[in-house]
């Protein structure tokens, strides 16, 4: 898919605070609904952006209020991808624990990345694991 | 019942019904308050049957289903029973993904679930 044919963009540096993430992922929400995408497609985008928002903020950048988050996103016509950037020192995604052992089912945290690789298309880490990208092709 | 900001509390014979007045649990201050209002169902007055009734949600973050496992854990020492109900299909997929389906008694709808304590 080319990179220019994208239909809306949005692409700032916030403060590491979880209410104007949140803001920045409710535009985007908003920009699928006005184009029609499906509830659900919607409601995957919604819930991992969202953790990838609290992860960036809470863990990668330690609730810091002097660090940044840089929050990108490209709506295509059949895809959305959202990248979300943290100042933190990243971590190794594939050195988490399965949160569904028995050991670990009963644990109040750490299912956020899995949330995310299982409601998108595509979930990448890069750098040190402090650059998130989220693709979700609409209807897949 | 009164004094709850976050849930609405309703008696249904020996079950306390639960229903959630936010229909996006998301936000972390409101989650730490949703928690300890169910906590003092529990651990105050001492309610020992308590369906959650999920209808009114629509978006829960991975944050409120620890509160949830919390909330679990406080019920079980209690020795009390937690069941939920009306959970729509994505967020039921958060469950299945999550495993979180196995770890609590979730029913289609709050009569079945009055029916199941």
């Amino acid at each position: 898919m080319s990179e220019e044919n994208w239909i809306w963009q949005v692409d700032r540096v916030i403060p590491n605070d979880t209410g104007m993430g949140r803001q920045l992922l409710d535009e985007v929400l908003g920009q699928l609904e006005s184009q029609q995408w499906s509830r659900y497609d919607i409601f995957c985008v919604h819930l991992a952006g969202d953790e990838a928002l609290v992860n960036a903020i809470v863990h990668g950048n330690a609730l810091d209020a002097s660090k940044r988050i840089r929050f990108r996103c490209r709506i295509y016509p059949k895809k959305v991808c959202v990248e979300i950037i943290d100042e933190g020192p990243g971590f190794d995604p594939d050195s988490l624990p399965d949160p569904t052992t028995a050991s670990r089912l009963g644990c109040p945290s750490g299912r956020g990345v899995m949330l995310m690789r299982a409601f998108m298309s595509r979930v990448e880490f890069h750098d040190q694991g402090n650059h998130v990208v989220l693709e979700k092709d609409r209807g897949g | 019942m009164t004094g709850y900001q976050r849930l609405d509390v309703n008696q249904v014979g020996d079950v306390t019904v639960i229903r959630f007045r936010d229909h996006k649990i998301v936000e972390d201050i409101n989650i730490q308050q949703l928690g300890q209002e169910m906590f003092r169902l529990i651990e105050v007055d001492g309610r020992d049957k308590l369906l959650l009734n999920f209808s009114s949600v629509d978006f829960l973050s991975s944050a409120a289903l620890g509160k949830l496992i919390t909330l679990d854990k406080k019920m079980k020492a209690h020795g009390g029973a937690l069941k939920l109900s009306n959970i729509r299909p994505e967020i039921y997929e958060v469950f299945a993904i999550t495993k979180l389906n196995r770890l609590f008694d979730i029913k289609d709808d709050e009569a079945d679930a009055l029916a199941a304590f």
